[in-house]
């Protein structure tokens, strides 16, 4: 799978930790755990997805204790605290979304990709996951990706048909 | 036409600059309030206007200011709730990615009503691009001395963040929402203490949604009396609205509080009726934890009244024939859905989202999800039904916060009126899985 | 004039009236009154700061919510975490609508449970099975899988079940309270929230021992005295030592069979708690008689099986014979053709679970 890797030393980029001591400064002193999700979505854009020794590695930056950090990450569905492959597809299963069609897209992403609900592809690129209503109701069905951008951007596609999957999956995410 | 005070002027040219957002008059409201009004003279005004919560409880947003304790060198807090997460709830949303500086403008004042020096904006992490908006326009905001330091010479200050959420729906209950933002599972407290006297960092604190906040620029601009005069009785001011499901127009409408439920669903200015020239079964008016009806009581009480889109109108008739105005999710069925698929699809919601702290919301969540299931394909039994509502009844009011109500009414609610359907999947399960089989009241019983 | 005496205020709880300190909750003023009236409680326990509140067994009804506001409260309340008011009038046995919701909440704790009495160390002493014994239907209405965890080793003392597990966070709070390094807590949510260490690390520090003893089930147990004996098979006894550990009381009970002892707890009081902690030393690893000053044979909670001395008659509801019987493995694996109606014959307690 690509960028399943932790590599041997976890340790933000000296702009992401720049990033990461901005957002810890928005919080009072001595309440440096409050940073503690948006400093979990940068270190998920830098490793794909949270191991225990990238996790362990955010408890050392907020001085907390790892168990803090793993609590809070396996409670929150957007933290992937699995190996997870370039592109998590994650469809919106709830009821609006289903009354527009949203178990027919999963259905065909399902063939499409060649693998169930929870599984990754075997050339490691894509993830297939459903996820509850992400607000997106009135455009139903849709999906969100994440992008590895600069501090990491999740993206809604809205108004889903199999020939917009087809056309996304042959020309963006590659 | 109604009156449209939030998104008035959206769609007009792109709001997300700050100088657009000005020339239709925005941050007049923060001028007004910061060099004219006393904190104290902004509350007064907001109780005069009746606002109500627009997250789904409708209390009174300026008595809930009033209730702010105020003890001497404790810092207060202003938490909005963007967490937007209740199941055909997409209203926030809308109005942030579209009109940020609206949400932001209402921050400063309503923080400076408060004697908030800083102030989070909690939005569910999936609308990272939202939060980005965000980011975007409280930077102008910062560069015309709107935030930070004495803003516009009044000696005021104020920090305004945007948190991001990890995915949980239960953090948009307020007391899961602060414990989030100190960095912890989405955990519910226990109330007493409430947040107004122990809140974030245990200092006072007020949560409100979004839209609430919002809708306090306009009212400082003219008046709490001139708002309480929009709107039908208790319900005062707009309201938006997001619609979806079987519609021919799905979207975000912002309505005067009172518009008839028959007009949002039909005229081509909102809903635009049922799509694809099918007939309308059932309704959930407010976001899926609000009770479900059925077509017959949907624009007309149960007195054959007009069922108009207001609190009191849509809660006519209690949990027996009427709902709640909840979020202002607004989710049609047509004909061709089916009430126990739809019904299983909520529960296994509500299951999915229990933060798990308390044992009836825990475990009964997780059972009713089975039992629905089970119906659902086809191995149902007869006392299924109701076990499902003395269970539900088992969770309803004896959970920490009232994620359980919101899993109980649902299931309660299909049940209540859509039994026979529920009897239907058990007596006839190798019809009731075929795909694309509904069940339909004609054909049974006519 | 100098009426220095603190203010009481007034409480009736079940018809009866007591006078309690301000800030007094409704379960510490019920447990004043006695066992008789006072609620159940499975979360919430008085050493540790921050319990109660979760598990919904104490939940009473305010019938007047004080004297000055006699208005009932609309929702039934958490007693362990209520405090009263002067003028307080509160319903618990004598409620309807109470006794019902409570009977709700032992079922609710116990469809996921293993209901692995027979095989569970903690049986005799277990606060579920009193609970269910004592507020529970009898019957059971639960007709799904039960969910089951994997298994998790978490060092050479405490054996974690977390199949039995009704998460109390009793535990979490012992570990944030009294040892200095928190390694374990309540990962995943909802119905899948486990307690776990999340990568499988040994708790060991000095009083970690202590989540044994206040763990209500048999979710956490003491490895050293695994499958030794039943419990009301072992003999109590008050014993204490002078611990050089400063925050260790030194006082506890030790659990003999004939001249051994089998396992040394914390005292528990007549509600099960333990109020003062020991350490890890005094737990595990002095287990003579010689270390220790005896003072007597320990008294035994009152509707303790161990005391009552009817475990195996009644204090498993009925349905969890029933249950036994159809979870556990049967012995033959051949298909045998069986008269309509009889059941597979049962074999041996065995679950995937249970080593
Ligand atoms: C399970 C649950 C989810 C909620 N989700 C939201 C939400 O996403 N947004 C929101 O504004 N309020 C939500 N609420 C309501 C909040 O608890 C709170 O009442 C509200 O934010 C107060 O703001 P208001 O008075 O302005 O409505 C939720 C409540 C519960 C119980
Ligand atoms: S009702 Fe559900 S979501 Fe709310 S605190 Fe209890 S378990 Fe958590
Ligand atoms: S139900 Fe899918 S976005 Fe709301």
């Amino acid at each position: 799978m690509t960028e399943v890797n932790t590599p041997e030393k976890v340790e933000f980029s000296p702009e992401t930790l720049k990033k990461a001591q901005e957002i810890i400064a928005r919080y009072p002193e001595g309440r440096q755990k409050s940073a503690l999700l948006p400093v979990l979505h940068l270190a998920q854009n830098e490793w794909n997805w949270l191991s225990a020794p990238v996790m362990d590695y955010v408890a050392g930056l907020l001085s907390i204790q790892p168990i803090e950090v793993y609590e809070v990450a396996t409670f929150y569905t957007m933290f992937q605290i699995e190996p997870v492959g370039k592109y998590v597809l994650e469809v919106c299963r709830t009821g609006p979304c289903c009354l527009r069609g949203a178990e027919n897209i999963i259905d065909y992403l399902e063939n499409k990709l060649g693998t169930k609900v929870g599984g990754t592809t075997t050339d490691g690129l894509f993830t297939l996951k459903t996820v509850e209503c992400l607000a997106a109701c009135g455009f139903a069905p849709v999906l969100q990706v994440r992008l590895k951008k600069e501090d990491g951007n999740y993206i809604y596609y809205e108004n889903l048909t199999p020939e917009k999957i087809d056309n996304l999956i042959a020309t963006e995410w590659v | 036409m109604g009156i449209k005070i939030l998104t008035e002027h959206i769609g007009k040219e792109d709001l997300k600059p700050i100088d657009a957002y000005m020339k239709y008059g925005g941050y007049t409201a923060v001028k007004k309030a910061l060099t004219s009004m006393s904190p104290d003279a902004i509350v007064e005004e907001v109780k005069k206007s009746g606002l109500r919560g627009r997250g789904g409880a409708g209390f009174p947003t300026g008595m809930k200011w009033s209730f702010l304790a105020k003890p001497e060198g404790k810092p207060r807090y202003l938490v909005c709730n963007a967490d937007e997460s209740e199941p055909g709830t997409f209203k926030d949303r809308y109005l942030m990615m579209h009109s940020p500086h609206t949400l932001i403008e209402g921050m400063i004042v309503s923080s400076f009503a408060l004697g908030a020096n800083t102030s989070y904006i909690y939005v569910r992490g999936e609308m990272m691009f939202v939060i980005r908006i965000l980011e975007k326009a409280i930077a102008e905001a910062y560069a015309k001395g709107l935030l930070g330091k004495n803003i516009l010479g009044s000696g005021y200050n104020l920090d305004l963040y945007v948190h991001p959420g990890g995915g949980a729906y239960i953090c948009g209950e307020e007391t899961a929402l602060l414990e989030s933002l100190e960095g912890k599972r989405g955990n519910p407290r226990n109330k007493p203490p409430f947040p107004a006297v122990s809140g974030l960092y245990a200092c006072p604190t007020v949560v409100n949604n979004v839209e609430s906040i919002a809708a306090t620029s306009w009212i400082i601009n003219n008046g709490g009396d001139e708002y309480a005069k929009i709107g039908i009785g208790k319900s005062t001011g707009t309201k938006l609205i997001s619609a979806c499901g079987n519609i021919n127009n799905p979207g975000v409408y912002e309505i005067e509080l009172g518009l008839s439920v028959e007009e949002f669903l039909y005229s081509d200015q909102y809903c635009g009726g049922i799509a694809n020239g099918k007939k309308l079964k059932a309704l959930v008016a407010g976001g899926s934890s609000v009770p479900i009806l059925p077509a017959n009581l949907i624009t007309k009480t149960a007195n054959g009244e007009s069922r108009l889109m207001s609190y009191e109108s849509l809660s006519d008739g209690g949990f027996a024939t009427g709902t709640m105005l909840g979020s202002g999710g607004f989710i049609v069925f047509d004909e061709d859905q089916c009430i126990v698929r739809n019904t299983w699809n909520f529960t296994r919601f509500y299951h999915h989202e229990s933060c798990g702290q308390c044992s009836p919301c825990r475990e009964g969540t997780g059972w009713m999800e089975k039992v629905l299931h089970r119906i659902e394909h086809g191995h149902g039994h007869m006392h299924d039904i109701d076990l499902l509502v003395d269970v539900a009844k088992k969770i309803e009011g004896n959970t920490i916060c009232p994620l359980g109500d919101a899993a109980a009414w649902p299931v309660g609610s299909a049940i209540r009126h859509f039994r026979d359907e529920f009897e239907w999947h058990i007596k006839n399960p190798s019809e009731a899985t075929r795909k694309g089989a509904v069940y339909r009241k004609e054909a049974v019983f006519a | 004039m100098e009426n220095t005496a603190p203010q009481l205020f007034k409480v009736t709880i079940d018809n009866i009236e007591v006078e309690v300190a301000p800030g007094t909750t409704i379960l510490q003023a019920a447990r004043q009154i006695g066992s008789h009236v006072a609620p159940p409680a499975m979360c919430y326990y008085t050493s540790l700061k921050g319990t109660g509140g979760k598990c919904r067994a104490c939940l009473v009804k305010v019938t007047a919510g004080s004297a000055k506001d006699p208005r009932p409260m609309p929702k039934l309340v958490p007693s362990c975490i209520t405090t009263v008011q002067d003028g307080m009038i509160v319903e618990n046995t004598v409620n309807e609508q109470v006794l019902e919701t409570r009977k709700g909440v032992v079922e609710f704790l116990l469809i996921n449970h293993p209901l692995d009495c027979p095989i569970c160390d903690q049986a005799g002493e277990c606060h579920l099975q009193d609970f269910a014994f004592e507020h529970g239907r009898g019957t059971q209405r639960y007709e799904e899988e039960r969910r089951t965890f994997e298994r998790e080793d978490i060092g050479p003392y405490i054996q974690l079940h977390m199949n039995r597990c009704i998460l109390c966070y009793r535990c979490v709070f012992t570990a944030e309270q009294l040892t200095n390094k928190r390694v374990h807590g309540v990962l995943n949510r909802g119905d899948h929230a486990e307690i776990s260490t999340y990568i499988s690390k040994a708790i060991d520090n000095d009083f970690s021992g202590n989540m044994i003893d206040v763990c209500p089930v048999g979710a956490l147990t003491d490895k050293t005295f695994r499958f030794k004996q039943r419990v009301w098979f072992t003999k109590p006894v008050t014993a204490h030592r002078d611990c050089e550990h400063e925050k260790c009381s030194g006082k506890v009970t030790l659990w003999y069979k004939g001249e051994d002892v089998l396992r040394v707890t914390g005292r528990k009081n007549e509600w099960g708690e333990v109020t003062e902690f020991i350490c890890n030393t005094c737990r595990f690893d002095k287990k003579k008689t010689s270390d220790w000053v005896i003072e007597g044979p320990a008294k035994v909670s009152h509707h303790s099986v161990i005391s009552a001395n009817h475990y195996e008659k009644k204090a498993i509801p009925e349905f969890g014979f029933k249950q036994a019987a159809q979870q556990y493995k049967q012995i033959d694996d051949l298909p045998v053709q069986l008269p309509e109606g009889e059941k597979k014959p049962v074999g041996i307690v065995v679950r995937p679970d249970s080593k």
